[in-house]
C-alpha cells in the first residue's frame, strides 16, 4: 500500500468520503426504527370526542368519564365552593389562569363555561398521577387546617382547588388541563370538542 | 484410567489449537491473582453475577407463559395482568419461577448497592479502576431501566401509575420534553405500545447490553487486579516469578469463598421466596395486585424500596429556578444524584484509598451519607408531609455534598500511612 511511506491522498480522500457515505446510510437506515415508536396511525385516529349526559350531577357531586384514556372530571360545585375560590386566589401560583392551560372560554375565575360545572382533566401537571378529590373543609380533610377544598396528589403532595388551580410552592407547575368542551342543550357535555363555541 | 486422561488432554489439546481455552482458565481463573485479604465485603461481586443468573434463566421460563397485552379479556381484565395470574395459579410451579424473579429483582438491588458501597469504602474507583468503576455505573443504570421496564409488565395499578410518573419526567425536559415522553410510550397515554415495547427493552435489549458490561467490568478488573480492603496495590511486591507476593489464584481459594457466600445467600433468598415474597409489600406492593386502571391513581403511590433514595429527592425540589419549573429541577436532581457517583475517581484526593487509613472528615462524610441515603429511602415510601419534604431537602443537600465537597474535604483530611503489604495474616498461602 505505502510508497516509501507516503500518504496517497487521493486514496484518503476516497477512504473517507466513503466512510462518510456509509456513516449517514447508517444514520439513515436508523430513522425508520425510531420512527417506528411514535404513536401509530391507529392510536392517533383514536381519541374521538366523548358526550356525557349531566343531568344526574347533583350539586357537591363529581364524575369522572375517560377520554382520550384520560381521566376526565366533571364537577357540579355548590355555591359555597364557588365562593371558596376567592379565598384561593392569593395561594395558587397562576389565580388569572394566565398559563394556557384552558381554552379562551374557561380563562375565567371558575375556569369554566357555565360558573358551577368545571370540566378538567384529572391529570397532575407534574408527573401525571390522578389527584384524589379532598371536597371535606378545614381540618377534617386530613389535608391543612385552612384547607379550602380541591384535590391532593398522592405521588408528590401537590394541591390543587376546586378550579383545578395549583397551589404556590409545589411541584406541579401548571392548573390542570380544562380540554376543549361545549354544550349540547343544558345537561350534555361533548369533551374534546368545542366547534361553534367561541369565547 | 491414564488412557481416559490421555485422551482427554488430547482432546484439550486440541481444542486449545483452535480455541484459546486453557489460557482464558488461566487469565481469568487459575492464575488470576487476587488479594488474599478480601473480607466480607467482597462476597457481593460474584452475587450480583449469580443473581443475573437468576433473572435471566427464570425470565426465559416466564415469558413462556406471560402476555404482553393490554387489552381487556372476556372477564374484562388486562390479558397481561390475567396471565401473570395464571402464571400464580395454573402454571406448574409458575409461582415459584415468578416469586424467584420478583425476589431476585429487590435481591439484586441489595447486592449491587453492598459491592458499590464495598467500592467506596475501600476506594476501589480510585486510580487506575475508574473504568471499571464507570462500567459498574453503567451496568446499575441499566439495572433501574431493567426494573423500571419489568414493573410496568404485570399492569397493576402500581406497575400502570409508576411507568406514567417515570415517563413523565422526560416530558420536564425544556423543548424536547413533550415530544420525548410520546415516543417513549408511543401513545397520548401509557397504554397496549408502551406494554409492548417496556416488554422488548426488559427481555431484549437491556439484557444485552446489561450482560456486555458486565464482561467490560471483569475484562476492566482482570486487566487491572482487584483492590482489596487495604487500598494498596498488591501488584508493586512480587515474587521472582511476577507473581504479586499477597495474591493468591482466584480459583480454588476465591471459588470456594464465594460458593460459601452463595450458600447463605441462597438460604436467605429461599426463606424469602417460600416465606415473604412480598416481605410486607416492600418487594411486591399490595396495590400491584389491582388491574391496571387509567382512571384512578391509588390514594398512595410510592416506587419500589429500590428507588426510594433518588425518589425523595425529586420529591424535594419545590423550587423554581432560573425560570424553570421546579419539576424539571427535579428531574435533574432526581438523575444526578443516581449517577453522581460516576464522579467519585475525580472528586476523591485523599492520599489514602481505604477507610482504613482515611481521616476522621471523611469517615464523619460519609456517615453523613449513608444516614441521609437510609433516610430518604425511608421517607421515600411514606406519603409526603411538610416536615418529612423539609427533612428529604436536609438529607438531599447531605447526600450532594458528601460528593461536591469531596475535593476539599478529602485532600484536608489527616490519613494514616499505608502499610507495605496487605494486613490480613490468614488465609493467605506461603510464598
Amino acid at each position: 500500500m505505502s510508497n516509501d511511506g507516503k500518504v496517497d491522498c487521493s486514496r484518503r480522500r476516497l477512504l473517507v468520503a466513503t466512510a462518510t457515505i456509509g456513516g449517514l446510510g447508517g444514520v439513515a437506515a436508523a430513522v425508520p426504527f425510531v420512527a417506528s415508536m411514535m404513536p401509530s396511525e391507529r392510536a392517533k385516529a383514536a381519541g374521538a370526542p366523548v358526550e356525557v349526559d349531566i343531568s344526574k350531577l347533583a350539586p357537591g357531586q363529581m364524575m369522572t368519564v375517560e377520554w382520550r384514556g384520560k381521566p376526565v372530571w366533571i364537577i357540579n360545585r355548590t355555591p359555597e365552593q364557588l365562593a371558596s375560590l376567592k379565598t384561593t386566589d392569593a395561594k395558587v401560583s397562576d389565580p388569572n389562569s394566565d398559563k394556557k392551560q384552558q381554552p379562551d372560554y374557561c380563562k375565567n375565575e371558575t375556569r369554566s363555561i357555565k360558573p358551577n360545572i368545571l370540566v378538567a382533566v384529572g391529570i397532575c401537571t407534574h408527573l401525571g398521577c390522578s389527584p384524589s378529590e379532598k371536597f371535606k373543609t378545614g381540618a377534617d380533610s386530613g389535608v391543612a387546617p385552612d384547607w379550602a377544598g380541591g384535590f391532593v396528589c398522592p405521588c408528590h403532595g401537590s394541591t390543587f382547588d376546586l378550579a383545578g388551580r395549583v397551589y404556590k410552592s409545589k411541584p406541579a407547575p401548571d392548573n390542570l388541563e380544562v380540554p376543549p368542551h361545549m354544550y349540547l342543550g343544558d345537561a350534555r357535555i361533548v369533551i374534546g370538542e368545542d366547534k361553534g363555541v367561541k369565547a | 484410567m491414564s488412557a481416559v486422561n490421555t485422551k482427554l488432554k488430547d482432546l484439550l489439546g486440541w481444542v486449545d489449537e483452535r480455541f484459546p481455552l486453557t489460557s482464558n482458565w488461566k487469565a481469568h481463573l487459575s492464575e488470576y491473582y487476587a488479594p488474599k485479604n478480601f473480607n466480607f465485603w467482597y462476597f457481593f461481586g460474584s452475587l450480583a453475577l449469580l443473581v443475573l443468573v437468576i433473572q435471566i434463566v427464570t425470565g426465559i421460563f416466564l415469558v413462556m407463559h406471560f402476555k404482553p397485552d393490554a387489552s381487556l379479556n372476556a372477564a374484562g381484565v388486562p390479558v397481561a395482568f390475567a396471565s401473570v395470574e395464571y402464571i400464580m395459579r395454573d402454571v406448574p410451579w409458575g409461582w415459584l419461577i415468578r416469586y424467584m424473579h420478583s425476589t431476585g429483582a429487590s435481591a439484586f438491588f441489595i447486592v449491587v448497592y453492598m459491592h458499590m458501597f464495598r467500592g467506596m469504602l475501600y476506594g476501589s474507583y480510585r486510580k487506575p479502576r475508574e473504568l471499571i468503576w464507570i462500567f459498574g455505573m453503567l451496568i446499575f443504570l441499566c439495572l433501574m431501566a431493567e426494573a423500571f421496564f419489568g414493573y410496568l409488565l404485570p399492569w397493576g395499578q402500581m406497575s400502570y401509575w409508576g411507568a406514567q410518573v417515570i415517563v413523565n419526567l422526560f416530558s420536564a425536559i425544556p423543548f424536547v420534553g413533550p415530544d420525548l415522553s410520546l415516543w417513549i410510550r408511543g401513545d397520548y397515554v401509557v397504554g397496549d405500545a408502551t406494554l409492548n415495547r417496556f416488554f422488548a427493552f426488559h427481555v431484549i435489549a437491556v439484557p444485552l447490553v446489561l450482560v456486555g458490561l458486565v464482561v467490560a467490568h471483569i475484562l476492566a478488573l482482570h486487566e487491572v487486579g482487584s483492590n482489596n480492603p487495604d487500598g494498596i496495590e498488591i501488584k508493586k511486591k512480587k515474587d521472582a516469578k511476577g507473581i504479586p507476593l499477597d495474591g493468591i489464584p482466584f480459583h480454588p481459594y476465591y471459588t470456594v469463598k464465594d460458593i460459601m457466600g452463595v450458600v447463605v445467600f441462597l438460604m436467605v433468598f429461599s426463606l424469602i421466596v417460600f416465606f415473604a415474597p412480598e416481605v410486607g409489600g416492600y418487594f411486591l406492593e399490595y396495590n400491584n395486585f389491582f388491574p391496571a386502571n387509567p382512571m384512578q391513581t391509588p390514594p398512595h403511590i410510592a416506587p419500589v424500596w429500590y428507588f426510594t433514595p433518588f425518589y425523595s429527592i425529586l420529591r424535594a425540589v419545590t423550587y423554581p429556578l432560573f425560570g424553570i419549573d421546579a419539576k424539571f429541577w427535579g428531574v435533574v436532581a432526581m438523575g444526578a444524584s443516581a449517577m453522581i457517583f460516576v464522579l467519585l475517581p475525580w472528586l476523591d484526593r485523599s492520599p489514602a484509598k481505604s477507610i482504613r487509613y482515611r481521616g476522621p472528615i471523611y469517615k464523619t462524610f460519609l456517615a453523613a451519607f449513608v444516614i441521609s441515603f437510609f433516610v430518604l429511602g425511608y421517607l421515600g415510601v411514606l406519603p409526603p408531609t411538610p416536615v418529612r419534604t423539609l427533612v428529604s431537602q436536609i438529607c438531599s443537600v447531605i447526600y450532594f455534598a458528601f460528593f461536591l465537597l469531596m475535593p476539599i474535604y478529602s485532600s484536608i483530611d489527616k490519613c494514616k500511612p499505608e502499610p507495605d503489604r496487605v494486613t490480613s495474616s490468614g488465609h493467605g498461602v506461603k510464598k
